[in-house]
């Protein structure tokens, strides 16, 4: 096995699993626009808060780990739940881009609310994932696997398992599709359309949260750990803005991309091979790889 | 002011709607369904009559609109601030123009949406093998995606999403929209059906006048925001000006008629209320 493929497969794990918590996030910002139509550019914010009330309920006030996670993805919930009921309930009708500068201008404030009550300092988040790295056998060598990295792809893969199944088999599902199609006739066959938007919004601000927890047990948390909304916004472009399955697919690519980017090319141009991909698929698949086209009649 | 049968399921009174707090659409208008009738409000574009339909089906807050007085009741209960869905759970269901009806699930999906119309009732079983009896080619499309069924499939997968919903009112936006004539004929004998067989009141926006006084009890005519005539359909066939502008025939001699002669406006107008 000579060094320069192992690289490759190393990097190619790291960034796989990177890739899963993108994905992971990802959903978090499809479910909105599924249902909502609203581009959630917050969404990196909303995995910071995730991180942030785990920290605190963790580190700071000497929860179990278990308790804070579940207390963190609870609170992160009903942050969402909040904001879809006081701000972007009052927004339907709205032109998109109004609503798409309100999320902007979230961003921003939830980044100075997390400055405030936890300063701007870089933070680690306690350790609750087990700290034995992989190994993945290759031919006379093994591929190294850091463990956080590991298990957040298990995790991710075990809630996308959940979601998947959960969307196949429960008539919410049916309702978030029928919502995200025709809001009125949505209403008009009996869905309570503004129950639908505040699940999603709870929804994907408990996935994003969750995403966020990961992410900070890996990197670290700092108020600019959101910037990552950036490469999110590309993710989900990239696979279709309202594909739960372009979500999956687009954040393993585009974390593997970047992996890959930082390997051969240098950590500093990932972000440019991101944005050549998102480029591209513009050209060719304005839709993304698995979005909707409308559908047209002749 | 219109035939005794029974009781009044939907009473619309005297109402008002403002679109964009500018535009006014509606101007007291006014009309009431019996129950077990298919009631046929009939006017020319713009007149009104798919805002009408809004206003009840509580829609309009949905684009810009706003009833600004008068009063909307649903078997006696005022239903003006009643939530679109809750008002469907009550009974009240709109079948929108342009049928709407979910293009990318399956025709399935498309009536199982519908099942969130049963939410709180007592019996809650969903009928599908109903739906399929009245249209046999919704079964054979079952599995099919809903945008790429034709457009009479179509209007009738949005009619089965009604009968799924088990309602007491439909409100039918017109059905026969963009429809060739054999479907439109075949639309209008199963809405006959729905009502005759399941004692479902009907109020029924048409622009094809003669098709939907052919099956409706009794009608009304709206123009510019409010009721002009309204009757017994056997009276509204009888009426000269409706025949002449509504049903296309000539005064008097019964062929046809030059449109030199037409006159420009009403002959005569008639306020409700």
């Amino acid at each position: 096995m000579s060094p320069a493929l192992l690289d490759f497969v190393e990097f190619s794990l790291a960034g796989l699993c990177v890739g899963a918590l993108y994905a992971l996030t990802g959903i978090g910002f499809v479910v909105v626009y599924k249902a909502t139509r609203i581009i959630n550019f917050a969404i990196g914010e909303f995995m910071m808060i995730g991180a942030y009330f785990f920290f605190g309920l963790a580190a700071q006030a000497s929860l179990p780990n278990w308790a804070a996670i579940i207390l963190a993805l609870i609170a992160a919930g009903t942050v969402g739940g909040f904001l879809e009921r006081f701000i972007f309930r009052r927004l339907i009708g709205e032109s998109a881009i109004s609503v798409f500068m309100v999320t902007i201008g979230l961003a921003s404030i939830m980044v100075g609310l997390v400055e405030i009550a936890w300063t701007a300092d870089p933070r680690s988040l306690p350790t609750f994932l087990p700290d034995r790295p992989f190994f993945v056998p290759l031919g006379s060598a093994e591929a190294f696997l850091a463990s956080k990295n590991g298990w957040s792809f298990i995790i991710v893969a075990a809630i996308m398992a959940a979601f998947i199944t959960v969307f196949r088999f429960w008539r919410g599902g049916i309702a978030l599709r029928a919502t995200a199609a025709d809001q009125q006739a949505a209403y008009s066959v009996g869905i309570n359309v503004p129950g639908v938007f505040s699940f999603a919004w709870i929804l994907g601000a408990i996935t994003a949260a969750a995403a966020g927890i990961l992410v900070g047990s890996i990197s670290g948390i700092s108020s600019a750990m959101g910037a990552i909304g950036l490469s999110l916004i590309v993710v989900v472009i990239v696979g279709g803005l309202d594909s739960l399955a372009g979500a999956l697919v687009g954040g393993l690519m585009i974390g593997w991309l970047e992996s890959m980017a930082s390997l051969y090319i240098g950590g500093e141009y990932k972000q440019v091979a991101t944005f050549v991909i998102l480029l591209l698929v513009l050209v060719v698949k304005p839709y993304g790889l698995f979005g909707t086209h409308d559908i047209e009649r002749l | 002011m219109s035939v005794a049968s029974g009781e009044t399921i939907l009473e619309i009174n005297n109402i008002e709607v403002v679109y964009n707090h500018t535009i006014q659409v509606l101007r007291g208008l006014s009309l009431s369904v019996e129950a077990g009738q298919i009631v046929a409000l009939l006017g020319s574009n713009g007149a009104g009559k798919t805002t009408t339909l809004k206003a009840v089906s509580n829609m309009l807050g949905l684009e810009r609109g706003a009833i600004t007085a008068g009063s909307i009741r649903f078997e006696g209960n005022d239903i003006r601030t009643t939530a679109p869905h809750a008002l469907v759970r009550g009974g009240l269901f709109h079948v929108m123009e342009g049928r709407r009806i979910f293009p990318d699930l399956s025709v399935d999906e498309n009536l199982i949406a519908a099942t969130y119309a049963l939410a709180g009732r007592d019996k809650a079983d969903a009928d599908f093998e109903a739906v399929f009896d009245y249209f046999p080619r919704l079964r054979e499309r079952r599995t099919g995606i809903a945008g790429y069924l034709s457009g009479g499939e179509q209007q009738m997968l949005a009619l089965g999403r009604a009968l799924i919903a088990r309602p007491k009112l439909i409100l039918m936006d017109e059905p026969s929209l963009g429809l060739s004539p054999v479907l439109v004929e075949e639309i209008f004998r199963i809405i006959r059906r729905i009502n005759e067989e399941r004692g479902v009141s009907i109020l029924l926006v048409e622009q094809n006048a003669a098709m939907a006084l052919s099956v409706a009890n009794y009608g009304y005519i709206m123009e510019q925001g409010k009721i002009v005539i309204d009757g017994t359909v056997e009276k509204l066939a009888g009426d000269r000006d409706v025949r002449e502008f509504y049903l296309g025939a000539g005064v008097g001699a019964g062929g046809l008629k030059s449109f030199r002669d037409v006159k420009h406006y009403k002959r005569r107008k008639r306020w409700l209320s």
